[in-house]
């Protein structure tokens, strides 16, 4: 699946989107644990009040996604 | 109705003329228009800019289902916003909100809702910049109040 990256989660992981397997019956919070696997910078950026969107609206980390979905994480919002 | 991010700048004139010439104007009595500017401080002192990131395509379909929201609840004739992006110097405009209906209670209250809601669900990011150092902007406690006070209106209605 296609993951993107935005705002301090992009800064501090140094990555703007990336593409990763999932497995089927995978949730966002399941991608979430597995990048925040991938080492300390990802562990900061996605630990603490992350929004995630799933093919750009906005869910909840309980949602199933497959391959062809694309996941966003990105913190709560402050445009205006 | 329109829904546009940009980093070019906006006229006002023009994004009022084209609200009004797309309008049913014999319904509607009021327009509001609401412009936002960059404030060249923060609570730590003086400030030289921001810098705006957003989420291509999911940023203008969530400015336009705002829009459709607004109408919906207010009655609106028509409705736009404009967004911009990019690193934006002080002083500069950076948001742009038209609201039109039949009277002015409803534009008034749709810009602000727009508004309120814009900060609390529309995928945008501000960064400030103060000489070579920049920071994102946390959200505010105060802006999540006044959006959960539209939202707390709709459970009593």
């Amino acid at each position: 699946m296609k993951v993107k990256l935005f705002a301090q989660i992009r800064e501090v992981t140094g990555t703007e989107s990336l593409e990763m397997a999932v497995p089927d019956d995978a949730t966002i919070e399941g991608v979430r644990q597995a990048l925040m696997a991938k080492g300390p910078q990802w562990q900061q950026a996605l630990s603490a009040n992350v929004l995630c969107a799933c093919n750009q609206t906005l869910c909840d980390g309980t949602m199933v996604v497959s391959e062809q979905d694309e996941v966003a994480f990105f913190p709560p919002v402050t445009g205006g | 109705m329109f829904a546009r991010v940009s980093e070019a700048d906006f006229s006002q004139q023009a994004l009022y003329d084209e609200l009004c010439l797309n309008n049913q104007a014999s319904q509607s009595g009021a327009v509001v228009t609401f412009t936002g500017r960059v404030r060249d401080y923060n609570a730590e002192g003086a400030i030289d800019g921001i810098e705006l990131e957003y989420y291509p395509g999911m940023t203008e379909s969530a400015l336009q289902q705002l829009l459709a929201q607004a109408t919906t609840r207010f009655g609106l004739t028509n409705a736009g916003i404009v967004h911009r992006v990019g690193r934006l110097p002080n002083q500069a405009q950076i948001v742009w909100v038209g609201t039109c209906a039949a009277h002015r209670q409803d534009a008034f209250s749709a810009a602000s809702y727009i508004m309120d809601m814009l900060k609390q669900s529309v995928p945008i990011w501000k960064k400030e910049w103060a000489g070579d150092t920049s920071t994102w902007v946390a959200a505010k406690g105060t802006d999540n109040e006044a959006a959960m006070r539209w939202l707390t209106d709709d459970k009593d209605d």
